[in-house]
């Protein structure tokens, strides 16, 4: 019963009174194996989003009290709890886990498991990709984790300036690990990019326009079209590195004609988009969720939807910015200089379209609108830190002083963390189908907000006043003392205000009240279906005629002429399926037959781990055993499949 | 005189020298020269409308929030009303356009201080060719004739007034040269030449530091720039052209023989045959008010203490503990004193 004539035929629509047939069906179909097995083969994006988001907040914690460590050593000036060795992996593994295993894993894991509910689709173009996508990135954490424990961490810095680390002045493993796992954390965040521009051109529900998708969609999507720019070119500088160290090429090597600016050209032309890769989706986050809670739409859609995309555009013009101080011609600095300072504009829309949002709305005060309300605030205040340093004669005064720090944090933390938490109590009664306790919200809120302005916005201060970043401590007559007490003090209370929150989390998953279908009263497609959702999704598919399918009828002049369906839709249940549209008008035009689950995508991470840990570890044994392994996994992975349509069925069908 | 004159639209007020510096030795609020002016008005200038934005944004979403609120759902899943559903965008037009006029107008400030600050108005009085070493400066003066160039460390003296030319060698990883109240920093980079320049207005000591992250003792990679009256300055540039002369007296000249044994393949005195040049030259030693790159006062006590102990005052440089008996140790003592 499948190929060809199956994914060209008309399929069936049925309403609610089919319901309760279809569900058994499908349920059979689409549910992962119980226990291990379907643990391990699964690739239900809802499965492989929440792993995301679990082992993501896993390495932020791990991140936090690598801070809190070395906060201790910088509460006072002359200290020494930490040697100076130890003090430089701390910081660099703070920092590498923060921005790369943290920061961009967790926006991957709330985008997989919320892009198909959003979108209508029973799961991502390529569900195996995207299972592979995970278990590299689990990989390759644990590989640079693994480093770090036994000694090896990387210790110059997550920017990793040659030819500080270059063999000549760096002879252990540390960077050698590094370069390895940035690399194969590189292949993780490319296939993902992959995996949501495809979903995003071909699996929107029949009549989501482009002008009609969730900003969170938006964000996602250039990020990751940002992604598949971005990545190939700190892939070849870590890899031009490896090489260097290990088999005497000369990329970054000066003494033999090697340039040392090269590394951080690649590395900027990579990390400034980067930067915006990891705020764009939250930014999207609270331009969904803070409109439901000030009970009407987003104010200015397009301008916003816009915004994103021309931020990520001009993000990739500004990467000089970084490298003010190296010394090139003024006219390059001048432009860069403009440029930094022009993609404030985009920006702007966004900050005043969640203040009129808030403003000409009634809005909520639930614990998830604190946090996005407050992250409008925090994000203006990273925003015109980023401001002052777009001015080069400014910013050579700022760079490298705490300021940055300072506005690294409000970028991130404040960008990033902020609309992280608020989203999860925004999205937790879909996850699990339970709300989060508002009493603990509050204080979770408050013991965060104040205790991450309390311990961050003096960095600013000691950064005017002249302390340099990374170094392990600093005498006393600076003018810091005191500030740095503050900043060590409000590092550990924004820690007890996570705290509170993973507390929140685990009371809430037990205890936490039932929360039905749409307990906030929401307009868009995920709440149309159970809390949580079945693996697939949504019973029948979804057609959709505005920005709001849950609000028609109920937005005034603004409401579109025609209605939204969702408990009436197209029946797709020969085996694994969803529909596929065209790119642009989300007409249907095709049945996508969806793949199994499968233990290939485990398989492959693990056997390219280990052509990484031979190469690491110079047994490569090991690594031509991993690349054999690997091929054989790939030939097995992508042997045609009749029940997908790979292959013709045979004559006696 | 002892003060600073600030040039800034916003504020126009002497600061005295000496509270801002001794309170905050590295701050970049108040300047003290011609290339400093500008920066510090531009400085002063993007930090107020920061600030003004930040107040008048958490002003606008404190109201928003304050000005009507909703009212909450009495059960999760209840069906809450809609308010206006359209309008609103008149605040992205106002809010952004009176953005990009002020983003604008900092465009054309930044582009005219680049343009002020980029080069000296009149022509430099003199070069000084600074190298990074690992944690360290090691500082050239250069002149066109061969026998006014000499070398010496961490210390940098020049005269007020003129513009003051340096040439910025990376030794060997990247390190950043930054005297805040003088000028802005400019990395000091492997296998190429960056020029900067600075002019002091105001004699007194203005500190230093290495801001790009350049390995375990970068927290301690600390400089001096001893701005002096051009008569001071000029005593000070004639004593350092001369070779040190120590005393042929008994312990200065067991201590010289010492020096050249133990610390001569590094560190250089000019005149003797201590010639190294992996550490700081230590031809006028005495006349430098600090020692270990800035991490120490240049007293009797604290410099016995540093060569004792080297590992201990600043772990992982490179400078190891000599093997010294104490006598020897107390020799070399005697004649580092001598080198003024």
């Amino acid at each position: 019963m499948s190929t060809i004539a199956d994914y060209e035929r008309a399929p069936t629509v049925a309403g609610e009174g089919a319901h309760p047939a279809l569900a058994e069906k499908l349920g059979r179909v689409w549910e992962a194996k119980p226990g291990i097995a379907g643990w391990l083969s699964t690739v239900d994006h809802k499965d492989i989003g929440i792993r995301y988001i679990i082992t993501a907040f896993a390495f932020l914690i791990a991140g936090g009290v690598e801070a809190l460590i070395f906060r201790l050593q910088l509460a006072g000036p002359n200290l020494h709890l930490l040697t100076p060795e130890q003090y430089d992996q701390l910081f660099t593994v703070h920092g590498m886990t923060m921005i790369f295993l943290y920061a961009g894993p967790v926006l991957s894991g709330f985008s997989n498991y919320l892009w198909p509910l959003l979108l209508g689709a029973r799961d991502m173009a390529l569900p195996r990709l995207n299972a592979l996508s995970y278990w590299i990135y689990l990989c390759a954490g644990i590989f640079l984790y693994a480093a770090f424990a036994f000694g090896f961490g990387p210790n110059v810095g997550w920017f990793n300036y040659v030819p500080l680390a270059a063999r000549a002045y760096n002879n252990g493993p540390n960077i050698d690990f590094y370069s390895l796992g940035m690399i194969i954390l590189g292949i993780s965040t490319t296939v993902g990019a992959i995996n949501f521009i495809v979903t995003f051109l071909r699996l929107r529900a029949p009549g989501m326009s482009i002008n009609r998708v969730p900003i969170l969609v938006w964000g996602t999507l250039t990020a990751s079209a940002a992604n598949i720019f971005a990545i190939p070119a700190v892939s070849l500088a870590f890899f031009l590195l490896w090489m260097d160290r290990n088999l005497g090429t000369h990329f970054f090597d000066v003494p033999t004609g090697g340039s040392a600016l090269l590394w951080q050209h690649l590395f900027w032309m990579f990390g400034h988009p980067w930067v915006y890769a990891i705020v764009l989706p939250a930014m999207g986050m609270v331009s969904d969720g803070l409109p439901v809670f000030c009970r009407r739409p987003l104010v200015g859609y397009t301008v916003v939807a816009l915004a994103t995309v021309a931020t990520m555009v001009l993000g990739f013009g500004v990467w000089v910015h970084h490298m003010f101080a190296t010394g090139l011609p003024s006219v390059s600095l001048s432009f860069f200089s403009a440029a930094s300072l022009i993609i404030a504009v985009p920006s702007a829309v966004g900050v005043f379209a969640w203040i009129a949002t808030i403003w000409t709305g009634r809005p909520i005060l639930t614990t998830a609108f604190l946090f996005f309300a407050s992250f409008i605030v925090l994000f203006t205040i990273g925003g015109v830190s980023g401001y002052m340093t777009g001015s080069v004669p400014v910013d050579l005064q700022l760079t490298d002083t705490y300021f940055i720090v300072a506005h690294i944090h409000y970028v991130l933390i404040g960008i990033n963390v902020f609309p992280v938490v608020g989203a999860t109590y925004f999205w937790f009664p879909k996850f699990t189908g339970k709300m989060m306790d508002e009493r603990l919200g509050r204080w979770n809120f408050w013991t965060m907000f104040i205790g991450f302005n309390l311990g961050f916005f003096p960095m600013h201060i000691s950064g005017l006043l002249g302390m340099p970043r990374r170094v392990y401590t600093f005498a006393d007559g600076m003018g810091w003392d005191w500030l740095n007490f503050i900043t060590t003090l409000g590092s550990f209370v924004f820690a007890a205000g996570v705290l509170l929150f993973i507390i929140n989390v685990m009371v809430s998953y037990r205890r936490g009240r039932t929360a039905g279908d749409n307990p906030w009263d929401a307009p868009t497609l995920e709440w149309a279906t159970t809390s949580p959702p079945p693996p697939y999704n949504f019973v029948v598919i979804p057609t959709v005629a505005s920005r709001h399918p849950l609000w028609e009828g109920r937005l005034g002049k603004s409401d579109s002429q025609e209605r939204s369906t969702v408990s009436t839709g197209l029946v797709l249940d020969h085996g694994r399926e969803t529909v596929g549209t065209t790119p642009l008008d989300a007409q249907p035009n095709i049945i996508l037959k969806m793949p199994k689950d499968s233990y290939a995508p485990v398989i492959l991470a693990l056997t390219l781990t280990a052509i990484f840990t031979g190469l690491v570890l110079h047994l490569w044994w090991l690594a031509i055993a991993g690349a054999l392994a690997s091929g054989l996994d790939i030939i097995g992975w992508l042997w045609p499949e009749v029940a997908l349509g790979e292959t013709r069925e045979p004559a006696n069908g | 005189m002892k003060t600073a004159r600030i040039v800034s639209p916003f504020l126009c007020v002497v600061v005295p020298f000496a509270p801002a510096q001794a309170r905050a030795p590295l701050n970049y609020l108040f300047g003290y020269g011609d290339k400093a002016y500008p920066v510090v008005g531009l400085t002063w200038g993007v930090l107020i409308v920061s600030v003004l934005v930040i107040l008048v944004i958490s002003l606008l979403v404190a109201g928003a929030i304050w000005r009507r609120p909703g009212v909450a759902a009495q059960a999760p899943g209840s069906v809450l009303p809609l308010g206006q559903p359209e309008g609103g965008l008149d605040w992205i037009w106002i809010g952004v356009g009176i953005s990009s006029v002020v983003l604008l107008a900092s465009v054309v400030w930044t582009m005219v201080v680049i343009a002020d600050t980029n080069s000296p108005a009149t022509k430099p009085a003199l070069t000084i060719e600074v190298t990074g070493q690992r944690w360290w400066w090691a500082v050239r003066y250069l002149s066109d004739d061969p026998s006014r160039v000499f070398v010496t460390a961490n210390e940098i003296h020049i005269p007020t007034g003129p513009p003051i030319q340096f040439r910025l060698i990376g030794g060997d990883v990247i390190h950043s040269f930054w005297v805040p109240a003088l000028s802005g920093k400019t990395d000091l980079i492997p296998g190429q030449t960056n020029e900067t320049w600075m002019e002091a207005r105001t004699p007194g000591i203005y500190r230093g530091q290495c801001t790009e992250y350049c390995g375990i003792e970068h927290a301690h990679m600390g400089l001096v720039v001893v701005a002096q009256s051009p008569n001071d300055f000029r005593k000070w540039y004639l004593r350092e052209l001369q070779s040190p002369a120590p005393t042929t007296d008994g312990q200065v000249a067991a201590g010289m023989l010492n020096f050249n044994a133990h610390c001569g393949s590094c560190h250089a005195v000019r005149g003797t045959d201590a010639a190294g040049v992996l550490g700081p030259d230590l031809s006028h030693l005495m006349n430098r008010t600090t020692i270990a790159a800035g991490e120490l006062p240049n007293d009797p006590a604290d410099l016995a203490h540093f060569i004792s102990d080297p590992q201990g005052v600043k772990p992982g440089i490179l400078m190891q503990k000599p093997e010294l008996s104490t006598n020897e140790m107390a020799d070399i003592l005697a004649y580092l004193k001598t080198l003024n």
